[in-house]
């Protein structure tokens, strides 16, 4: 979008947020404008050129807006602004920094600088001068809450240039220029801490995405164990409402091995951003004694916010995601609800009078998904170093229904897929994911069952297909009780349904407002799979039905007290020892 | 509504296209959103495309001739705010119905802008209704917006009308869409002889209203609680019944301005449109706040439906009534029902064990669920499902039905009671350290 004079035009039509413009000059499609609405400056985005005729989505409320009012073009699509200064802060889907915002009410036309200008960074150069450098390469680093926050060639730029002077260790503004590079023709370019970059687009400086492969711990147990989620991967969430999606994104936020934490808060309370801004300042990241909010960045576009700026906002904070990933930094990006999203698309193309595809949805609602999706992963760097972005997207499929064309398009694009299940939620059996339906489908990588067997045990893959198992028999053998009666079955259905019961209670079942339930760490989910599948390996004396159910509460009901001790503390050793107590008592 | 129209407005005579809900012409300098008044009612622009101007006119346009007057207001829908506002009764645009005097007061525009979220409080103080199956299991705070599912036949109303006058509210804002004239007089009555009536504001839509006049409704009631809670830093509790009858309201509109109607003939908006009227509870950073508690009427029990689905999905939980047939009684579902902000207060602000005994109790009720199951197929029971439809009719008598009226110590001793009349230790599978503390050994 090379253009000299910036084109203009004059608004001629106005239906909601979608507003009509005539133009005077080139426009691109996505480019940004601003209406001079007498009070304030409203930012818009074109989504559709017809002739002379230029449709764009504001990004604000048009209430009071005249026909011929002036429209002036910027000469470039919606961007970000990416430096140093980035995390623990509070963005809008715009990237306009919310804590900078005057007053209790969000006024429309406020826009503010996602960064300081005026806080100095302590830089150290990474390169060398002299030597040739692409896109992404690093010139330097400074040290941002902790993390390496490299300083990288702008994204934009094309081709191989030659550092030419690199400044010299020191504190400097982010706009202060730090170094120069040449390109192939000997033209100098000034490159600062600061770069631009239009948020529909990847960032692809990486030299390859190969598929992930390294497990990402998340502490929940019903995810790690039984469905893992690897670094650099994907995954979603559909669930009914208060079923527990954002429950669960913020308890992986919260607990998973990650450099930095995106929380996309997409078209969803704002009482749950409230939540973030509350715990996670006080929540201690154990590995590096900081406060999780330092490596955390929110992009709020809550429900009430502007539904046109609800479809950048995960953009941004997906692009936001790239820029970390391009430092060498494991990214965990999550988006609750991605459905909100899908429907903020869905008004305009209801807007635009597009012909609409099921449940008047846009057609190409599934290539957008997949898009989006597909920007997560693992890389190598350029330089080697290895770096990823996992993405979790919720899913608020209407009326529940799985077959909605949000999660059918979804299914498509993420590989691990964790659902809630009403039933589930109803009886409090939290997190209510269904572990039956649920899959995680990194599991039949052969390269991830190389790493398990590698980094957990060799038999850790068999153990956790037994407790899978375990669950489906579980879950027959039910059925089977609840056609033919209690009495009506052998007595081993009543054994195979309580094994069931044994593995949902103390794996599945996870108190995510409990101090210690909440994470489950790798080694201790090891060694509570191995002491349930013990216990169900056990061959047992049971005089009816009756004492079967009576054992297996018993035996559930010490393994839940476990769960809520301190690992490996006298209190848990006790509880060891009455659960191994019990099993002995019962046992053949 | 401010309707008086200035010495050098245009009058325009030359409406061109005529539909049940719009009227349009040629105009000129109007605004987005902006009020009308076409043949003395109040329309709003809704469309402009050159010099074509859509309004929607809120009564309907029946009547209405082409060479009626078109007066453009130069404002969006407004109403005057001042103390004064206390103890009235409005129509949807905010203009009396009790024969009392018009409001002064300071003009502020309805559907003011959002509040920033990082300006907001958490949420955190406990409203105590007195209703266990709300304070038990379903705990409110100040802030919070909730709904409360039930059939048309049920006694939402009552329930909230209590609901409002225990809940200690500074003021209470009463949105009625929809409303029957007996229902009005019923809220009407309530708090005037709870010698409420000083505290409560009404904007009121009946049946006897057009129903397209509904849509203003809610931004009136929160006008009116934005100027309490910010102005004046008080506790506002705002009640809209029925916001289905409000869904209604827009589906019509969008189908007449030929929309393309997405689930149940809603419009694809309904999401946002919600969304924007129930993201108005908040917690002030100096001590007001708005909590609402609405009513969303289902069809034949079913919460799919796109209006309560969205309504769920934007709510911080639902209040789910229905009639228990053991005990002849209305009681607050416990499976269906849930209160999102429950965790802030509960165990903190009330005893330690509350979360505990809520779950074990919830999921025995839920085992004797499947009890009744078992015998409705017409198998055995064994001596637990026994205790558990014990349990489960005592628990329904005494903490779910909506004429309980305890405080929250008691909700609790009563459930540990009933858990420990029916169950053993193992079966409640609580924490030991509340057994320790509250087991009573039979
Ligand atoms: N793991 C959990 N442990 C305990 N309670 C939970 C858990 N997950 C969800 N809940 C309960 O369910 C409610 C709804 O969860 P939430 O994540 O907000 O649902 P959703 O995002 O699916 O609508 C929470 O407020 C909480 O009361
Ligand atoms: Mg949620």
């Amino acid at each position: 979008m090379e253009r000299k004079i910036k084109t203009t035009g004059k608004v001629v039509g106005i239906i909601a947020n979608l507003v009509i413009v005539d133009v005077d000059g080139p426009v691109a499609q996505n480019e940004i404008g601003f209406i001079h609405h007498p009070e304030a400056d409203l930012m818009a985005e074109v989504i559709k050129v017809m002739g002379k005729h230029a449709y764009v989505q504001v990004f604000e409320s048009t209430r009071g807006l005249m026909v011929g009012t002036d429209v002036v073009f910027e000469n470039h699509m919606l961007e970000v602004t990416l430096g140093p200064g980035i995390l623990s802060r509070n963005y809008d889907g715009l990237q306009n920094d919310l804590d900078k915002m005057e007053g209790v009410f969000l006024q429309r036309g406020n826009y503010t600088d996602p960064l300081n200008r005026d806080k100095k960074w302590a830089f150290t150069p990474l390169a060398k001068v002299g030597s040739q450098v692409i896109a992404g390469d690093w010139l330097g680093e400074v040290p941002e809450n902790g993390m390496p926050h490299r300083i990288m060639v702008p994204f934009k730029l094309e081709g191989s240039y030659t550092i030419k002077s690199l400044v010299a260790k020191g504190s400097y503004v982010v706009d202060d220029t730090i170094a120069v590079i040449v390109d192939a023709n000997g033209k100098e370019l000034d490159i600062t801490m600061v770069q631009k970059w239009p948020v529909k687009m990847p960032i692809r400086v990486y030299k390859e995405k190969p598929r992930p492969f390294k497990l990402l711990e998340t502490g929940v147990r019903c995810i790690d164990t039984l469905n893992p989620i690897m670094v650099g991967g994907t995954g979603f969430i559909p669930g009914p409402f208060g079923t527990g999606k954002t429950v669960l994104q913020h308890a992986i936020s919260k607990q998973a091995e990650a450099d930095i934490v995106i929380i996309a808060a997409c078209g969803e309370r704002a009482n749950e951003v409230v939540e973030i801004f509350k715990e996670f300042p006080e929540l201690e990241d154990p590995r590096t004694g900081r406060k999780l909010m330092e490596r955390t960045v929110i992009i709020a576009n809550t429900s009430n916010m502007p539904v046109a700026a609800r479809e950048a906002s995960v953009y941004t904070a997906m692009t936001i995601g790239e820029y970390y990933r391009s430092m060498g930094l494991r990214v965990l990006l999550m988006a609750d609800s991605t459905s909100r999203w899908a429907q903020a698309l869905r008004e305009m193309s209801n807007r635009l009078e597009e012909l609409p595809g099921p449940d008047a949805f846009p057609m190409d609602l599934s290539a957008i998904v997949s898009n989006f999706y597909a920007r997560a992963g693992f890389v190598y760097l350029n330089n080697g170093e290895t770096a990823s972005i996992t993405f979790i997207g919720t899913v608020s499929p209407a009326g529940g229904n799985l077959k909605e064309p949000v999660t059918e398009s979804t299914r498509k694009a993420a590989r691990c897929f964790y659902g809630l299940s009403q039933a589930r939620a109803d009886s409090k059996r939290y997190p209510a994911i269904d572990a039956i339906d649920s899959y995680s489908k990194y599991l039949e990588y052969p390269e991830v069952q190389e790493y398990f067997n590698e980094h957990i045990s060799k038999t850790w893959l068999d153990k956790v297909i037994v407790a899978k198992d375990l669950l489906l028999r579980g879950k027959e053998a039910m059925e089977q009780i609840n056609i033919l009666g209690d009495d009506g079955v052998p007595i081993e259905f009543h054994e195979r349904f309580w094994k069931g019961e044994l593995i949902d209670f103390v794996i599945l079942q996870q108190d995510a407002f409990d101090k210690i339930d909440c994470s489950t760490p790798l080694v201790r989910q090891e060694y509570l799979l191995k002491s349930v599948l013990d216990v169900a390996d056990t061959s047992f004396e049971f005089k009816g039905f009756e004492d079967v159910s009576t054992f297996f509460k018993n035996v559930i009901n010490q393994f839940k007290q476990l769960n809520y001790s301190e690992y490996e503390s006298d209190q848990f050793n006790g509880y060891v020892k009455a659960i191994d107590e019990l099993v002995q008592a019962q046992k053949k | 509504m401010n309707m008086e129209t200035q010495a050098f407005q245009t009058v325009y005579t030359k409406i061109t296209n005529i539909t049940k809900a719009t009227v349009l012409l040629k105009a000129t300098g109007v605004g987005y959103e902006e009020m009308a008044l076409v043949h003395g009612r109040l329309a709003q622009v809704v469309k402009i495309y050159g010099n074509d101007v859509t309004l929607q006119v809120f009564s309907g346009t029946e009547g209405i001739p082409t060479n009626a007057e078109v007066v453009f207001l130069n404002h969006p829908p407004q109403l005057k705010v001042s103390d004064q506002l206390a103890g009235r009764f409005f129509n949807a645009f905010g203009d009396p119905i009790d024969g009392g005097p018009e409001v002064e007061g300071e003009i502020r525009n309805i559907g003011s802008p959002s509040v920033n979220p990082v300006r907001r409080m958490q949420p955190s103080e406990l409203i105590a209704t007195g209703i266990a199956g709300i304070d038990l299991n379903n705990s409110l705070v100040t802030g919070q917006k909730i709904p409360f599912f039930a059939d048309p036949d049920q006694p939402y109303n009552q329930v909230m009308a209590n609901v409002a006058l225990r809940a200690q509210a500074d003021k209470i804002i009463l949105g009625g869409m929809g409303m029957s004239n007996d229902d009005y007089l019923f809220f009407k009555n309530v708090f005037s002889n709870a010698g409420a009536l000083d505290r409560i504001v009404s904007f009121v839509n009946t049946t006897d209203n057009p129903p397209v006049e509904r849509l203003l409704v809610p931004d009136m009631a929160l006008t009116a609680a934005e100027y309490f809670a910010v102005d004046k830093k008080q506790k506002v509790l705002v009640l809209l019944t029925d916001m289905t009858l409000f869904a209604d309201a827009l589906s019509i509109v969008s189908n007449r301005m030929d929309q393309i109607p997405s689930k149940d003939s809603m419009p694809g908006s309904l999401y946002s449109d919600l969304a924007r009227i129930y993201e108005k509870a908040v917690q002030f950073p100096d001590g007001g706040s708005i909590t609402i508690i609405a009513v969303t009427t289902l069809s034949g029990g079913d919460i799919t439906h796109a209006i309560p689905d969205n309504t769920g999905y934007i709510t911080e939980g639902q209040l789910f009534l229905r009639r228990d047939s053991d005990i002849g009684k209305v009681i607050v579902d416990p499976f269906r029902s849930l209160s999102r902000l429950k965790q802030l207060v509960i165990g903190k602000q009330t005893r330690a064990d509350h979360p505990q005994v809520m779950n074990a109790a919830i999921r025995l009720y839920a085992d004797a669920a499947n009890a009744k199951t078992k015998m409705e197929n017409g198998f055995d029971l064994t001596d637990y499902d026994e205790r558990t439809l014990v349990f489960a009719k005592s628990y329904s008598e005494k903490l779910l039905a909506i004429d309980v009226n305890i405080d929250v110590l008691e909700m609790l001793d009563t459930s540990w009671q009933l858990l420990c009349a029916n169950f053993t230790k193992a079966e409640v599978g609580i924490k030991q350290e509340f057994l320790d503390k509250h087991w009573i050994e039979n």
